[in-house]
């Protein structure tokens, strides 16, 4: 093998046996995985709209969706349940992606956008408004917005030494949730009169959303997934470690504070809309990566897509099962959430792609 | 010209431990060994040269550039580096780990391109990984993924490649591999080589020059047979040796431990 080096090409293009590489196992497994989580979804979201204290039976929807028949179907559908599902679809989509991409930042599995200060920020924001100014009440969502927002910038803020590395910012996000969670509570016990209307967003649900919630959400869905497009890159080469990523060349920092903040714009969206909701961007990634591996160009369609399914269903589920109760969706999450991690303890622990 | 040359490297992050006026310089093609013993600050001055670490004085330049005013991936076209302790990539494979070897080379919108594939294949068949290249890094042997990180230092297609302890944690034979391959590396490509090796004999075996370095200071620097010597090995290790220089490269064999003989040692 003669490798003479000159400027151009300094490797022997006899010496290479393959040019491309082979179709291999992965790729079999995660056309499948794709195939499955779409059905999923679609599946999730056409029981969305079936079920209810109304059942409305599938041929009924398919004219409502495509022909507009005029009925009291169409109006529970299409004021109703239409717009939940959809909504509930981008929620599920962005807390996934929000939760993927925390793991990489943290290079922790059990990371999620509440560690460093998403749902403490957004639940003070909250709670202030539902007890201390109800009368502006439409304004929570944006409230709850930039909640998140400043928390998670006080949390970056705090741990910056030269730079901020991820236990710095985990150490960070424990103090700031300890810290805002307190006052949070505080006010909740100094009104305890009033607390009654906040629990429900506490614990995370999808009621009375509308249209007019979806309207509000989606541009910054579109900006949000075009911002996450691009960090799929920043993802990749953080896997690698600080010194190999910076070893190629990568602005590591940057890159962190980038991931954090499209991490954070997914949060945000999320939370906004419909409270604090648990568990999706912790599990999801998690189950995704076994079947699709770290590799963010498949993690993050592929976690979006079930992120999108689970929030769906388990909607529905709390909506429908416990007839006449609407349990909020974020209970229902974190009643099956437990049990999957006494499942992933059985198995030996979750270390991140490990099958 | 010289492809790497760190002059008056000065590095002081704590009272106890400081890098003082160091200068290192390679030429192209050469192998380069720093040894010494702990706490000298070898890993230190790798470190200093790739721009993990900013100096407090002096200057590194590389092919004609101060390596201040080059971006990152201007620095990772030159230069490579094969960190002492790789953070487990648990399910990538070693083609994924490679083709990371052409970031720097990458625009931030795209993707492979047919020569970073060519190039991929080739650093995979450069470092005899054919046969593992689908394989996850975490079921290789410690030999296997060094050389898989290796082939992903080659994919960048360095100057210069360096070395943080390469063979610590492998075995005898594992060891020796690797120690050709890279040997091949610079011979076939006239890769210039700096590698930290704990290992003496090793290093006076795989390399054209030698620094020695004793709690930050450079203290001796040549051939191996110019710098291996007893004044230097009682002075630098407190060891007494034996030297053999029937080979084309000197032998060292321990005698004495001079610290552990003194009764008032640290």
């Amino acid at each position: 093998m003669s490798l003479a080096r000159s400027s151009q090409s300094p490797f022997s293009k006899s010496a290479i046996t393959k040019a491309d590489a082979p179709v291999d196992h992965r790729w079999i497994t995660r056309q499948i995985a794709l195939v499955v989580s779409l059905f999923l979804l679609i599946a999730a979201m056409l029981y969305g709209l079936i079920v209810g204290s109304v059942h409305v039976p599938l041929q009924t929807i398919w004219n409502v969706l495509v022909y507009h028949e005029p009925s009291t179907e169409e109006q529970i559908i299409w004021n109703f349940r239409l717009p939940r599902v959809l909504i509930g679809a981008c929620v599920g989509m962005v807390l996934a992606m929000s939760g993927a991409f925390m793991q990489g930042v943290m290079r922790n599995p059990l990371a999620d956008p509440g560690i460093i200060g998403v749902s403490a920020g957004a639940g003070l924001m909250a709670v202030l408004i539902m007890i201390i100014f109800p009368e502006y009440y439409y304004l929570i969502p944006i409230a709850a917005f930039v909640g998140a927002w400043i928390a998670v910038m006080i949390t970056y803020a705090l741990s910056w030494k030269q730079g901020a590395i991820p236990v710095r910012i985990i150490l960070a996000g424990v103090a700031v949730n300890s810290l805002v969670g307190a006052i949070t509570s505080g006010i909740m016990q100094l009104y305890s009169d009033r607390v009654q209307a906040v629990l429900p967003w506490l614990a995370g649900g999808l009621s009375g959303v509308s249209w007019y919630h979806l309207d509000m959400i989606l541009p910054y869905v579109a900006l949000a997934l075009i911002l996450s497009i691009f960090a799929i890159r920043h993802a990749n080469i953080l896997l690698l470690g600080d010194e190999a990523a910076k070893l190629l060349g990568h602005p590591t920092e940057k890159s962190r504070f980038f991931l954090i903040l499209v991490s954070t714009l997914l949060a945000g969206i999320a939370v906004s809309v419909s409270g604090l909701i648990g568990f999706v961007g912790l599990v999801v990634p998690h189950i995704v990566r076994m079947f699709v591996g770290s590799d963010y160009k498949f993690l993050l369609p592929m976690s979006a897509i079930c992120g999108a399914a689970l929030v769906v269903f388990a909607d529905t589920a709390a909506r429908s099962w416990f007839d006449p109760i609407e349990l909020p969706v974020g209970i229902l999450l974190a009643a099956l959430g437990g049990p999957f991690f006494l499942y992933l303890l059985r198995r030996g622990g979750g270390r991140i792609g490990n099958s | 010209m010289a492809i790497l040359n760190a002059e008056r490297i000065s590095y002081a992050p704590t009272p106890r431990f400081s890098i003082h006026d160091v200068n290192i310089t390679a030429e192209q093609g050469e192998r380069i060994a720093i040894i010494g013993p702990n706490g000298s600050g070898k890993s230190t001055m790798l470190r200093l040269i790739t721009r993990l670490l900013q100096p407090n004085t002096g200057t590194v330049i590389l092919d004609g550039h101060d390596i201040r005013a080059m971006r990152g991936n201007e620095i990772a076209r030159i230069l490579a580096m094969l960190p002492q302790m790789q953070a487990g990539q648990h399910d990538l494979t070693v083609r994924d780990l490679v083709r990371y070897g052409r970031h720097p080379y990458q625009r931030w919108f795209s993707g492979m391109s047919k020569e970073d594939r060519e190039i991929v294949e080739w650093a995979i068949h450069a470092t005899r990984m054919d046969h593992l290249a689908d394989q996850q890094l975490q079921s290789l042997s410690g030999g296997e993924r060094q050389r898989a990180w290796i082939a992903m230092s080659l994919a960048q297609l360095p100057k210069v490649l360096l070395l943080d302890e390469p063979t610590t944690f492998l075995d005898i034979s594992h060891q020796f591999e690797i120690l050709e391959l890279i040997s091949q590396l610079n011979k076939e490509m006239n890769m210039t080589i700096v590698s930290v090796l704990h290992d003496i004999n090793q290093a006076a075996q795989y390399s054209d020059r030698l620094i020695v370095m004793k709690e930050g200071r450079m203290v001796a620097q040549g051939t191996p047979s110019e710098v291996l010597t007893h004044e230097m090995f009682e002075q630098v290790f407190e060891i007494t040796v034996r030297i053999h220089y029937d080979d084309p490269y000197p032998y060292v064999r321990l005698m004495q431990c001079l610290r552990c003989d003194n009764p008032s040692c640290r």
